[in-house]
């Protein structure tokens, strides 16, 4: 393993065929995901932020191997996430493990906690029954439930302790990498905050690699190590978390962090408030995708869609983060 | 009583659970109906095994000096017949106690191959979808679009008139009611998250269907099935009235009916004993379906 680097993706990319309306009308390409790549180390979290429907769900779920890339390569503790072999695409599975937003739907109803926790077990070890009891409950005391809890059903508990049993589940197969998609973001806040610093001491202590999806920054500061911010499917700012919350310098990132409120008032240096909604990403704009929303809009933009580079230790997408970063904050 | 309840509860959570069959006959104990229903279920199902022991003469011995005599309280009746005899003198009690036996088998036989297949063809549609779900579905369709006695009808005079035969085309006929249930639930259940947590877990397909999706689509199968369990043996009277069924003199309790419309005028007890005993048969089912699904699903347990 490499400099404990769990998990690298280049390019990655999702496109979906759509048709829309009549018969004869040609499918479109719908591009959820388009060209990001990231790498996660041991212990660390990368956070994805961005509005509903920028491709955050889709990157999780390609990651989590739910879905197929359509273009990119990943690998997981360097096993190819793409493999065409199913030996190795089992095996990967055990290195990469997923919570889901809802917790109420995450869990099979008709199953007893203790039946959701073994199944993992279940398919991809050969313990035997009391064994995988024995795993379950050592986790079960590790996320916060009670031995008693083993044999209830879901419906007998609420949001908070549902998601715990979603985390608990994703950890009964000691994974590398823990996808959360929008982990708190169904729950009451003072339960989210427990969740929040469950998932971290579990990070310290197992050593996990957390892709965190979520739209609410002020969880993302709490959690996050580094950054990226995606939209339309595109990365527009990636780097230290601190770094991008000092001085964000993508407009779209600063619209973002103003969106947020804060109690203290010279915290609220940048004011910026986007206009008019996310375009349809089955026809983004010429040019870079955010330019009818931007504030510093010029003719380039328009024409030419910016790359990632590299500028005061993050990547950004922008051609005018050099004047927004002389300018501003 | 109510405390009682709650001092069960919290010792209970000390306790081992108890065995799931106890915990399942706890919660179907608590719906009375169904409980009536169970009880009744399992009276016909020994009053069709024990039949031969239990019944007074038998089902085909006709008594031509006893033609259409009334039940033993009415003037004239014999408790030779408790419940009188038909219209060529058989004993109207051997020929109901022989019929439960047809009966339950028809409906039993029924039930299971069309729930059997239907789930078979349902899940696999809902689940896989595609050019599959497609033709299934389509073919169900024209199946649904034809009056279902004149399906029965086609396919037992293809198959050639007999009750087995009778049995496979009530099974058909009522096939696209299970298929379109099975595949309506599982289309919602597919694409919930625990189906995708169990599919990141590694979950094939079988285990997908089978055992993830497959528990959560079965609570309007079983009302489907205790209702159609009725619709079965109906249907088999109905086909035995046209002579496509059971064959004469085998006593089939919609046979019986069938066959005895004409004195209902003058010997009410050969058609209203075999009304009532389709009629107490199949809402024994009902309710004992209605509780068996209430105690299946773990949203009403505590």
């Amino acid at each position: 393993m490499n400099n404990g680097e769990v998990i690298r993706a280049r390019n990655l990319a999702r496109y979906y065929r759509v048709k829309k309306g009549g018969f004869f009308r040609k499918a479109m390409t719908l591009k959820a995901l388009d060209g990001v790549s990231f790498s996660i180390n041991k212990g660390k979290t990368l956070a994805v932020v961005g509005e509903s429907g920028c491709g955050k769900s889709t990157l999780a779920r390609l990651v989590t191997m739910i879905e197929r890339p359509t273009a990119g390569q990943f690998e997981i503790n360097g096993i190819d996430g793409d493999a065409k072999d199913k030996a190795t695409r089992k095996k990967l599975r055990r290195h990469v493990q997923i919570v889901f937003q809802d917790p109420y739907g995450s869990l099979n109803p008709r199953k007893k906690v203790g039946a959701i926790l073994e199944e993992p077990l279940k398919i991809n070890t050969d313990l035997n029954a009391f064994q995988r009891q024995e795993r379950a409950l050592a986790i079960m005391a590790k996320v916060g439930l009670s031995r008693e809890q083993y044999s209830r059903y879901p419906h007998m508990f609420s949001g908070g302790q549902r998601q715990r049993i979603a985390i608990a589940r994703a950890l009964m197969l000691n994974p590398a990498l823990l996808v959360a998609d929008e982990p708190v973001s169904a729950l009451d806040v003072s339960v989210q905050a427990q969740a929040l610093n469950l998932l971290m001491d579990l990070q310290d202590e197992l050593n996990l690699a957390y892709l965190f999806i979520s739209h609410d920054l002020s969880v993302v500061r709490h959690i996050a190590d580094d950054l990226m911010v995606m939209y339309l499917g595109r990365p527009v700012e990636q780097g230290e978390k601190e770094a991008i919350f000092e001085q964000p310098l993508h407009p779209y990132t600063r619209a973002l962090l103003a969106s947020t409120p804060r109690v203290d008032k010279s915290a609220r240096k940048i004011r910026a408030i986007l206009k008019g909604e996310l375009p349809s990403p089955l026809n983004p704009p010429p040019g870079c995708t955010f330019h009818k929303r931007c504030p510093h809009m010029t003719d380039i933009c328009t024409r030419q869609q910016p790359g990632l580079r590299l500028l005061h230790d993050r990547q950004v997408a922008c051609h005018h983060a050099e004047s927004i970063a002389e300018k501003g904050g | 009583m109510s405390a009682t309840a709650i001092t069960d509860y919290s010792t209970q959570a000390a306790q081992a659970p108890p065995h799931p069959l106890i915990e399942f006959w706890q919660y179907f104990n608590e719906n009375k109906g169904a409980v009536v229903g169970f009880y009744f279920i399992l009276f016909i199902s020994l009053v069709a095994i024990f039949a031969d022991v239990i019944a007074p003469h038998s089902p085909f011995e006709q008594y031509r000096d006893a033609i259409l005599t009334p039940p033993a309280w009415q003037d004239g009746g014999t408790w030779t017949y408790p419940l009188g005899t038909d219209d060529v003198g058989r004993d109207m009690l051997s020929r109901l106690i022989h019929g439960a036996r047809l009966s339950l088998f028809v409906g039993v036989l029924v039930v299971t191959l069309s729930l059997a297949a239907g789930i078979l063809l349902g899940i696999t549609s809902g689940y896989i979808g595609g050019y599959f779900e497609t033709m299934v579905m389509r073919l169900m369709d024209i199946m649904l679009a034809l009056p279902s006695l004149l399906l029965a009808m086609a396919i037992v005079t293809i198959l050639g008139p007999s009750l087995q035969n009778a049995i496979l085309a009530i099974a058909i006929v009522v096939l696209p009611h299970y298929v379109r249930l099975t595949r309506a639930s599982a289309l919602t259940e597919k694409t919930k998250d625990y189906v995708t947590a169990s599919r990141v877990c590694g979950a094939g397909p079988f285990r997908l269907m089978f055992l993830v999706i497959l528990p959560n689509c079965m609570a309007p199968l079983i009302v489907q099935a205790t209702l159609g369990f009725s619709t079965a043996i109906l249907d088999a009277a109905a086909l035995g009235f046209l002579g496509m069924g059971a064959q004469p003199p085998i006593p089939e309790w919609g046979a019986m009916l069938a066959n005895a419309l004409q004195f209902v005028q003058r010997a009410w007890w050969v058609v209203t004993f075999p009304g009532l005993a389709i009629l107490f048969t199949v809402l024994a089912f009902n309710l004992a379906g209605d509780g068996l699904r209430d105690a299946l699903d773990p949203k009403l347990k505590r």
